[in-house]
């Protein structure tokens, strides 16, 4: 490997001493090219340089006139060793640790028991835009795994007809899903933002990770530092998600196919490490946290869930509930 | 067993587009997809050439490594086919293709290319050879026949060659060697990762 690598970096240096021209061919990928140059040469600096061989074409198509690209040479390594490799770690090695976490914490449980009082955690606005982003980025991301995996999980199982239809249909799932995904993105980030600004408590939080592995509570507002790192995780990489989607969703209305290539690499890194952040987000959100699904199910949580996990916000919402209370009402037993 | 290849030779091609026309009509192929074209390059200047392309059915081919339906094969002749019935139309064979040979029926957005169509070294599809199902799918299949692709069949200048690669390799050799030049093989180095020595 090693002495190929000297060898053609050699034949680039032979080359750039011996035809002066060929500074001409470097940079702009459409460029002419040189009079005296080979199709053996050409190809291997264009190769090597990540440019294309283009010219003229009489078809109305522009594409049709690009003769040789060698990108996607590139491309194919990433789509079949690299993002095989990061997916398989990332989700694989996500499932691993939940494992091994549920295996010696085991659930969180409420370290002072149920109260049995209830507090509203969410609204219905809320929890609808959850569930619809929710809902849709599992179909999107089952439906994305099986375009990178699925060739090697599934198609084996169930014979290659059966399996183009599933994937067929995967995909134009896919692809519709994505608008009420990105809506969701959107109005998670309007009705979350103001309570996920980063704040010096975070650190803290982060220091004592979250009294995951033990049972004291570090201080949390709204949004401990865990959950703002998802919020984060979301909005962020959601949206690179969405916009290096949109870019393939519609072909080359916003790039060429070397822009299409780089938004696919964009679309499966971020992916792939989107769907493990998530896997540990459902995972404390439902099994692996006594009391903590209500809050995206029913929206009411216990009040000792949420005085041990959002001491500050619920201090913050018995406050807000005093000086709302009516002027009229009198404490309990005044009379 | 044959290795087939095409081998477009710049120096004698006129730039005519028979091959593209002859493909078009012998297949029937569809509205906006060319499954082989003429590109020029240097056109109007010193070195202008012009090299006739389509599917070079690649040794270990990109467009069949990434798949995500696995719906492409490889002939005993070493033809890169695929099925029809198990493309979905997903364009990852069009981003990895260093020819730009995959094309989709349908430009239309929201993922709707339609099946993807491209050369098939007139060698038709997976359906039994020379039946209405395959002419319609795949075109005609003229190497079933014992032909060989029409659009090298036909050239003009015989400047595109299609048969066993080393049959076509020793049919270049001969000629630069008669002539005393060429601009070599395009394409081979990136599809067969050899080239013509001469």
């Amino acid at each position: 490997m090693i002495t190929r690598i000297l060898a053609a970096a050699a034949l680039v240096l032979a080359l750039g001493f011996a035809a002066p021209a060929f500074a001409q061919v470097s940079g702009t990928p459409t460029n002419p090219v040189s009079a005296t140059a080979t199709a053996e040469e050409l190809e291997l600096q264009k190769a090597l340089t990540g440019g294309r061989i283009a010219g003229r074409g009489s078809i109305p198509d522009a594409q049709s006139a690009n003769l040789i690209q060698p990108a996607g040479r590139d491309w194919r390594q990433f789509h079949n060793v690299t993002l095989t490799w990061v997916g398989g770690i990332a989700v694989l090695g996500m499932l691993g640790i939940i494992a091994l976490f549920y295996a010696t914490r085991g659930r969180v449980i409420i370290d002072s028991g149920r109260a049995g009082r209830t507090i509203q955690r969410f609204n219905l606005l809320e929890r609808a835009a959850h569930w619809m982003t929710a809902s849709t980025f599992v179909v999107l991301a089952l439906t994305g795994l099986n375009l990178t995996f699925g060739r090697w999980l599934v198609l084996p199982l169930v014979g290659p007809e059966a399996f183009a239809t599933v994937t067929l249909w995967g995909k134009y799932a896919h692809n519709y899903l994505s608008f009420p995904f990105t809506l969701g993105i959107v109005l998670l980030f309007l009705l979350w933002v103001k309570d996920n600004i980063p704040h010096a408590r975070d650190i803290g939080w982060l220091k004592a990770a979250g009294g995951l592995f033990g049972h004291e509570h570090p201080p949390a507002a709204r949004f401990n530092a865990g959950q703002k790192m998802v919020f984060w995780i979301t909005v962020l990489g959601g949206t690179a998600v969405a916009v290096s989607g949109y870019v393939l969703i519609f072909p080359f209305f916003v790039t060429d196919i070397a822009g299409m290539q780089l938004a696919h690499i964009v679309h499966g890194v971020i992916s792939v490490l989107m769907i493990a952040a998530m896997l540990g987000h459902i995972y404390i959100g439902s099994l692996g946290m006594e009391g903590a699904f209500d809050a995206m199910g029913s929206g009411q949580v216990d009040l000792n869930w949420a005085k041990e996990h959002h001491s500050l916000w619920v201090e913050d919402e018995m406050k807000k509930a005093r000086e709302t209370v009516h002027p009229g009402a009198k404490a309990q037993g005044a009379d | 067993m044959a290795r087939m290849k095409f081998l477009c030779d710049s120096d004698r091609c006129i730039e005519c587009n028979a091959c593209v026309t002859a493909c078009k009509n012998e297949h029937e192929v569809p509205w906006g997809i060319n499954r082989r074209r003429v590109v020029t390059i240097n056109d109007g200047k010193p070195g202008e050439r012009s090299i006739s392309m389509a599917c070079m059915h690649c040794t270990d081919a990109p467009c069949a490594a990434v798949c995500p339906t696995s719906c492409f094969y490889t002939t005993a002749d070493a033809i890169v086919l695929h099925d029809k019935d198990t493309c979905i139309g997903c364009g990852y064979c069009f981003y990895a293709c260093p020819f730009g040979a995959p094309q989709y029926p349908r430009v239309g957005n929201f993922g709707s290319r339609g099946k993807m169509d491209k050369c098939t070294y007139c060698a038709g599809g997976p359906q039994a050879d020379n039946t209405g199902v395959e002419y319609v799918q795949y075109g005609s299949n003229r190497i079933a026949e014992g032909k060989l692709p029409l659009c090298a069949e036909m050239c003009s200048t015989k400047a595109l060659l299609a048969g066993d690669g080393q049959m076509i390799a020793s049919i270049y050799r001969e000629r630069v060697q008669r002539r005393g030049y060429g601009a070599g093989a395009w394409g081979w180095r990136t599809a067969y990762k050899e080239t013509v020595t001469v």
